[in-house]
């Protein structure tokens, strides 16, 4: 209990100027602090452009908007798990394994009694999601009913998801996810290869992934649920919140979201191997990260996941078309990602001493 | 009688904020020099300055004669000026001995701990302080919270201390503990040390208090030899007004039996004990007991974070089957915690969302959050329950403890509950709030809750409670009516055996 001794009135208008101005350009470095994400991103454009006239073209917008798509979609699973305090290190892995169930959906079709059963493209991106789901779901129960800490059960599960997606081929790659007319299982290029108005069909789901996580963490009881399990777990105990179903649901939606970045990534590729989307989970959890996400919970925005997707994309792929070689784009990347973490604790100081101020 | 310590015409602007007024403010040596005054009124920003973690903003400070300047807390101790905070800033997984000599450990050779050494001089100290039983190689998480407090003030006391600050101690001690530590300060006092002690708890400073220094909204507003003051004289400095308005008896007539509990047995090393009663509406019911009884731990399991290995409860004459927070809940119970921080507050959510808390979940449409509906029932509790906010989107730290008990008492009210259960409601709030929520409760009673609240404060609980069942070791030892209480045979019921020496 922290009894502040400084009385509580507004600042009078009495208090010398100094303050006042003080207070002012506190505000405005807060603002600028807050809309951080937003600022790097503009600054990465205006430099990256400067130096490559082919930065700023519409066709490598495009391009690059579709690079993030799938972090992006990665990311925005992750933060649903590091708002409630949790993290999820096995998102890489589940999109693995996903891709090479539905691949093998595809390229083989499954064997039951009687012959080799083959899926549409629809049923086998619903049968790769509900495979994340479900190795979500794991993670969940590890971590309420077997009170495994979130970072050792990913972790595992990280393990294991990627030797499942090993043992499904037996470490082989299913070349040809094109389908046949014959068998009805065409068109799998459809969402990571097609455009629709111009736009890649996997930006478009992007935005839909983005915009409707942004309506359930926003505008839905479950939403405020989550952030109370993250902010402090006892109370939302204590408040009639079923603790341990946010957090499971948590998980499921992380591997959902980890299925369908996957899948998309099988679709752009054309083809399905076991080591798909391998370290993508550390690129989910740093756009989360630069987005404002607190690693202990209870703070962020899926908002700011998706700039953080974007910055890093963007940089990524501006290193690239100006040259630096890939060691040098490894260093600046983790600068960056540090660097963001230094600038969100400077505004959560800030923010608080000018709350201390105006209580 | 000498003067040690002067603060001299001290002011302290927090930005807009003046934090202190002027405030000359004299300790004088040898003595116990209390100070007293409602949370915000300047009494820490004060010791802060004293202990050098904090700058006038102008004044100076006169140590036995000379101007001194305390730049920081190293440079207040190397004068003799200690103090202990009111949170404890101890290592759980260090021994005594090491806590004792963390950051200044004795040298063996230039480069090595001596252990040895430290031991002998934790033994010392321990001596000093009443505690020669105990070894200085128990960890410091293994002590009750009590002895705990005695190892912080032996920190203090390694060092050649002459004025010794103490940011009320006695918030988190049981009676026994509280009179250990009155002993420690009585020796301190022999020693010629000055001591400093800030304080909420009326009845316990007037014990040990040789002077007495009041504080209201930064300014010091009274200074008196405790001998010629009494209780009512201080409150009255305190709040401005009269301290018989300070509790408000609740006078409702009872009903019917909401909550009855027969049996009930948790076990655990907080033990509950084969409890059982019963609460009507309007009724208050208070439980007094010390810290350890099994008060906290009784209500945690009424409210379905414990299970009961055996007894049942009844709530309006029906028998609970299901011990889960929210069947609990969905039956008309409530639970304000005694910890607002840890089991209360979502510190990162706002104040809004922390009264809607609860009930979030009712106020949907279509499954989306109906935004004004939000904000209407918000609106309308931090109006009935005078809850002072900047703004409803603020952050829920940003208020005073009373502010942040009164949103959790909101959160629980919009459950709809027919029996609140209230842990230590008044804990850690000044005594402005502390009439207020009493008021509060009464008001309840009067509506047709049943009230079933704990309290370690004798007043307190005596004042308030229609009914006071005093708890030790997990069981009721007595049981009172507002008419037949006492304090000695609440005092006698509650100790039957004390938890330092329990756990010793």
């Amino acid at each position: 209990m922290t009894d502040t001794d400084v009385a509580a009135p507004a600042p009078t208008a009495a208090a010398p100027q100094p303050e006042e101005s003080r207070t002012a350009l506190k505000r405005a470095a807060l603002l600028l602090l807050r809309g951080r994400t937003l600022v790097v991103l503009v600054v990465l454009v205006i430099i990256f452009s400067s130096i490559s006239s082919e930065y700023l073209t519409q066709s490598n917008l495009i391009l690059m908007t579709k690079h993030v798509a799938i972090n992006a979609i990665l990311a925005i699973g992750v933060t649903f798990v590091i708002l409630t305090g949790g993290i999820d290190l096995s998102v890489g892995s589940i999109a693995g394994l996903s891709s090479m169930v539905a691949g093998g959906l595809l390229f083989k079709g499954l064997n039951v009694p009687g012959g080799t059963v083959f899926f549409s493209v629809a049923v086998v991106i619903l049968i790769g999601i509900v495979v994340g789901a479900l190795v979500g779901a794991v993670n969940g129960l590890l971590i309420t009913r077997f009170k495994v800490a979130p970072f050792i059960a990913t972790l595992g599960m990280l393990y294991v998801a990627r030797g499942a997606a090993q043992l499904h081929s037996n470490g082989g790659t299913y070349p040809d996810l094109a389908g046949t007319e014959a068998r009805g299982n065409t068109g799998f290029s459809f969402i990571g290869v097609d455009s629709l108005l111009g736009i890649p069909v996997a930006v478009w789901i992007m935005v839909v992934v983005a915009a409707v996580a942004i309506v359930v963490t926003t505008r839905t009881p479950f939403g405020k649920h989550i952030f109370a399990v993250g902010g402090n777990e006892r109370a939302a105990v204590l408040s009639g919140i079923r603790v341990n179903r946010v957090k499971i649901a948590v998980y499921v939606i992380s591997g959902a979201c980890a299925a369908l970045a996957g899948l998309l990534l099988t679709s752009e590729l054309g083809a399905a191997y076991p080591d798909t989307a391998t370290t993508y989970e550390l690129n989910a959890i740093a756009a989360a990260v630069l987005g404002g996400t607190a690693l202990s919970g209870g703070r962020g925005t899926i908002i700011g996941t998706v700039m953080g997707a974007f910055v890093i994309g963007f940089l990524s792929d501006g290193l690239v078309l100006v040259g630096v070689s890939t060691f040098w784009q490894s260093v600046v990347k983790g600068a960056v990602i540090i660097f963001a973490v230094i600038t969100e604790q400077a505004q959560q100081r800030l923010q608080s001493s000018l709350t201390r101020h105006t209580a | 009688m000498a003067e040690i310590l002067e603060a001299r015409h001290i002011s302290k602007n927090y930005g807009g904020v003046r934090a202190l007024k002027d405030v000359t403010f004299t300790a004088y040596r040898g003595q116990v020099n209390v100070l007293v005054g409602e949370n915000g009124a300047g009494k820490s920003t004060l010791m802060k300055i004293l202990s050098g973690s904090e700058q006038p903003t102008s004044g100076e400070i006169v140590l036995e004669g000379e101007t001194v300047q305390l730049g920081s807390p190293r440079a207040a101790q190397a004068l003799g000026i200690g103090i202990i905070h009111q949170e404890l800033s101890l290592f759980p997984n260090l021994s005594i001995a090491e806590n004792l000599f963390a950051g200044r450990e004795l040298r063996k050779g230039g480069r090595f701990v001596d252990a040895a050494g430290q031991r002998r001089r934790a033994r010392e100290v321990l001596e000093r302080l009443g505690q020669d039983r105990l070894d200085p190689d128990t960890l410091v998480g293994d002590l009750p919270i009590g002895q705990q407090q005695l190892v912080e003030i032996g920190r203090v006391l390694l060092e050649d201390v002459r004025v010794l600050i103490m940011d009320e101690p006695t918030s988190a001690l049981s009676n026994h503990e509280v009179d250990v530590l009155f002993e420690v300060m009585g020796d301190l006092r022999r020693d010629d040390v000055t001591v400093i002690y800030i304080s909420h708890k009326l009845d316990e400073f007037r014990r040990i208090g040789d002077w007495v220094t009041v504080f209201r909204d930064g300014r010091l507003v009274a200074h008196e030899s405790m001998s010629k003051t009494d209780t009512g004289w201080i409150v009255r400095q305190m709040v401005g007004r009269d301290p018989d308005s300070l509790y408000v008896r609740n006078s409702s007539p009872v009903g019917d039996v909401l909550l009855e509990v027969r049996g009930l047995t948790v076990p655990g090393t907080v033990a509950v004990d084969d409890v059982s009663l019963s609460v009507r509406a309007g009724e208050v019911v208070g439980i007094y007991g010390l810290m350890g009884a099994g008060r906290t731990e009784l209500m945690e399991t009424l409210m379905g974070m414990r299970r009961a290995t055996a007894g049942e409860v009844f709530v309006r004459g029906e028998k609970e089957p299901k011990s889960t927070v929210q069947a609990r809940m969905a039956a008309g119970l409530a639970l304000v915690p005694e910890d607002r921080q840890r089991d209360g507050l979502v510190q990162t959510m706002t104040v809004r969302d922390n009264i809607l808390l609860a009930t979030i979940a009712k106020l949907t449409r279509g499954g989306l959050l109906a935004g004004p509906a939000e904000q209407r029932t918000a609106r309308d509790k931090v109006s009935e329950l005078a809850i002072k906010i900047p703004g409803l989107g603020a952050l829920v730290t940003a208020l005073s403890g009373g502010n942040q008990q009164k949103v959790v008492l909101a959160r629980a009210l919009l459950t709809e509950p027919i029996v609140l259960l209230l842990d230590e409601p008044t804990r850690g709030v000044d005594v402005g709030a502390k009439s207020q929520i009493a008021g509060l409760m009464a008001e309840l009673a009067a509506r047709g809750f049943g009230v079933l609240f704990i309290s370690s404060e004798l007043a307190e609980v005596m004042a308030m409670a229609d009914r006071v069942l005093v708890m030790a070791r997990g069981r009721i030892t007595a049981e009172f009516t507002a008419e037949n209480v006492t304090e000695e045979a609440l005092v006698t019921a509650s100790a039957s055996e004390s938890a330092l020496e329990a756990s010793a």
